[in-house]
């Protein structure tokens, strides 16, 4: 059923990636008839060949190509070639990712209004508000069956909710639950309620949690109207003297060089590769790269403010049973500068499995302070953190001055270093937490540091002016009108909520923008 | 993406238990095996010295110190280091000279001489910085923490799906709290 489309057919909409945001435009665009191709850099894995195991997973399915690092943040001395955790699959991250589906809040779309001025952060209103979105994360809650809304049941808490819980109910947080998670908590949409296998990051083998691999681009070639071409890696994308992209270039599967003709080009590759190949495709007429008019292209890069806190008990938890990320308390997520800092963070339950907490629970630590922690691996409980941080235009992805990919082209090389305002947030969350397993008797506990980043953000963001950002508030590049961005390089600021649901959203409100502007022949 | 590598036993069981009573020591060394008597194995070394092997699972018990884990999974951890050393003569002398490092700086009776952990753990602190100490200590994360046979020594359950998950199997079992 999958429609094949033909190297020269210059009618197609041509989507680079194919996940959270490419798999969500691709099923969308198909469904209202258009036709579309969606490149995609990864092999297709489909989720029964999934593993339940952290590093063979992490091989099957993680982003390994070559980055480099730099800047003030610990990932840099810790993971120097591991800049971020992300997916090069069919269904791209959303095949790793933990489900936590949130809404953004009203203030911050208005970052720059409600926070006002602060030094070194380049802020900025995004060009949309929550009123304009919301009937598009209305319709992205009911496509990926996020728990606690649509009338869908939370789903039950497993041993390191109960404990975050108790913890919570005695500091009196009043908003801890089990989450909004793109997990069916029964039977939904032709796949299965959750099985508390604990694997969510190495890709559920049930099909319960939501992932464009099996939801979005399946329904989408059913119309016959979606290709998906996996082991096709974007290298550029090419203009005419007019301007307008033409099409784009990618290596094939036995790395050859291919060329797809398109009449609109939508970048999806995550918000690393996605500025990247803007960068990359720099020619005579756009020497700064395409899209670059503001110089913001890689710019203003963010990643939330994150850390974890992990805690140990005299007694057993067995923490990796069960959901991974079902377990959140949002009294924090609110702007309340009287904490020493500007925007909020959520707290929500993670659990590692033994490999990956030896990897990350202290990087480079060693001895018995590190040993007698893994020692008590059962009856540890985690939290993970996650803040909105502040955008910088110094933290940027470039391109890296010499190193190469087997293609050919500049690596890219990713900057990032905390702001003060991230720093003061992650701190007191570190207090919060500690100060939740405490009252619930842990016998010590571990501020942990940042991860290689899993939400990447900013690096071609939506403004008003053109000279502010790289994308309009549908997506479309100021300076390139058949040109889209639609993964979360769209965004203006970070939030404190976990990203996919707005990316997903987007890309729903960016289908109908796209398609408006076909059917007007403006594109 | 991760390779366990086992030890190739050198010599049958009986042998290591006839040899192992006669030397009275954990490690001991012969020809180029390296044999643990009490936890009846052996590793054959191909490359590095059988000396050198010895003192690196030492070592890596004193990086990673778990008394609970018995020596066999920390000779499996470093084992790739002398399959690595077979290829490629720059490991070789990275590791050989870092050993001898080691001796150097424990004194008369070397690294593995040194009686008490923390005298050891004195001599790993003035290396810590070393390409060669950091070669140890990481590979031995994935090379130790990945051995699904040390799992169950730390309670960790592993794969779950064709068990059909923990849903039935005690996900919210906690009754402490
Ligand atoms: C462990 C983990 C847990 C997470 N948990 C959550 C969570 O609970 N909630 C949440 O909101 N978010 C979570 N995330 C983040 C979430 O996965 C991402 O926000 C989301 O998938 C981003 O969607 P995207 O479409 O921008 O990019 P991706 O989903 O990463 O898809 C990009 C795709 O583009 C492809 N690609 C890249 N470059 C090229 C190229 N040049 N040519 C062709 N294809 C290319 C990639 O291979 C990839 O398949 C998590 C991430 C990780 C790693
Ligand atoms: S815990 Fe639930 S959602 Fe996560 S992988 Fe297992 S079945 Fe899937």
């Amino acid at each position: 059923m999958a429609a094949p489309y033909d190297l020269n057919d210059d009618g197609v909409v041509v989507i680079i990636g194919s996940g959270a945001s490419g798999g969500t435009l691709g099923n969308e665009l198909a469904q209202k008839g258009i036709d579309v191709v969606i490149l995609e850099a990864g092999p297709r894995i489909e989720y029964t060949d999934f593993i339940n195991d952290e590093w063979d997973s992490f091989g099957q399915l993680a982003w390994l190509d070559n980055r480099t690092t730099g800047g003030g943040w610990r990932v840099h001395k810790d993971f120097p070639n591991l800049p971020a955790w992300i997916v090069k699959a069919v269904g791209g991250t959303t095949t790793h990712w933990a489900g936590a589906s949130l809404r953004f809040d009203e203030h911050e779309f208005k970052a720059l209004t409600t926070y006002g001025k602060v030094d070194g952060a380049n802020l900025l209103d995004w060009p949309i508000t929550l009123a304009d979105l919301e009937p598009y994360y209305a319709k992205a809650e009911d496509k990926m069956g996020v728990t606690r809304t649509n009338g869908i049941e939370g789903l039950p808490g497993n041993n390191n909710f109960k404990v975050f819980k108790a913890g919570a109910d005695k500091l009196g947080y009043k908003e801890c639950h089990t989450g909004r998670m793109s997990i069916n908590s029964a039977e939904r949409d032709g796949r299965m309620g959750c099985q508390q296998t604990g694997f969510c990051f190495q890709g559920c083998k049930w099909g319960a949690k939501w992932s464009t691999l099996y939801t979005e681009i399946p329904k989408g070639e059913a119309t016959g109207k979606l290709e998906v071409r996996p082991n096709s890696q974007v290298l550029k994308i090419e203009h005419d003297d007019s301007g307008k992209v033409t099409s784009v270039v990618y290596a094939d599967k036995d790395g050859k060089q291919q060329s797809q003709k398109a009449r609109v080009v939508c970048v999806a590759a995550n918000s690393i590769e996605s500025p990247r190949l803007l960068l990359n495709s720099a020619s005579a007429k756009f020497p700064d790269g395409l899209a670059n008019s503001s110089g913001q292209v890689g710019k203003n890069y963010m990643r939330h403010t994150t850390g974890s806190v992990y805690a140990i008990f005299d007694k057993p938890v067995h923490f990796w049973r069960g959901t991974v990320m079902a377990g959140i308390i949002r009294d924090e997520s609110k702007h309340d500068p009287s904490r020493g800092f500007v925007g909020g963070y959520e707290l929500e339950t993670l659990s590692l499995g033994l490999p990956f907490m030896a990897a990350f629970l202290d990087p480079g630590a060693w001895g018995r302070s590190f040993t007698s922690a893994l020692d008590h691996y059962d009856s540890m409980a985690g939290m993970w953190i996650v803040g909105e941080d502040m955008p910088q235009e110094q933290n940027a992805v470039k391109l890296h001055g010499e190193l190469k990919d087997k293609y050919g082209m500049p690596i890219p090389d990713v900057w990032f270093t905390d702001h003060p305002n991230d720093v003061a947030m992650r701190n007191h969350a570190y207090k919060q937490g500690t100060a939740l397993y405490e009252a619930v008797g842990a016998t010590r506990t571990f501020p942990t540091p940042p991860y290689p980043s899993t939400h990447n953000l900013g690096t071609n963001r939506m403004s008003e002016k053109a000279s502010d950002g790289v994308v309009n508030k549908w997506g479309q590049t100021h300076d390139i009108k058949n040109l889209f961005v639609s993964d979360g390089s769209q965004f203006t600021t970070g939030g404190a909520e976990n990203p996919t649901l707005t990316i997903v959203t987007l890309a729903i409100r960016q289908a109908d923008y796209i398609a408006e502007q076909m059917g007007a022949k403006n594109i | 993406m991760v390779t366990i590598y086992r030890g190739r036993p050198g010599l049958s069981r009986r042998e290591l238990l006839k040899r192992g009573s006669a030397a009275g020591a954990l490690l001991i060394i012969s020809g180029s095996a390296v044999l643990n008597t009490s936890e009846a194995w052996g590793l054959e070394s191909t490359t590095l010295k059988p000396e050198t092997i010895a003192t690196l699972i030492q070592m890596a018990r004193d990086i990673y110190p778990h008394d609970q884990v018995p020596d066999r999974y920390y000779a499996i951890a470093i084992k790739s280091h002398d399959e690595l050393a077979g290829k490629d003569a720059d490991h070789k002398a990275l590791i050989e000279q870092g050993i001898a490092d080691l001796d150097q700086k424990s004194g008369a009776g070397g690294y593995t001489g040194l009686g008490w952990e923390e005298e050891r753990v004195a001599v790993l602190k003035q290396v810590e910085g070393t390409p060669f100490f950091q070669a140890i200590r990481g590979g031995l994360v994935v090379g130790l923490y990945n051995q699904k046979e040390v799992w169950p020594i730390f309670g960790y359950e592993g794969e779950s799906y064709s068990k059909g998950g923990y849903i039935a199997r005690g996900f919210d079992d906690i009754d402490w709290l």
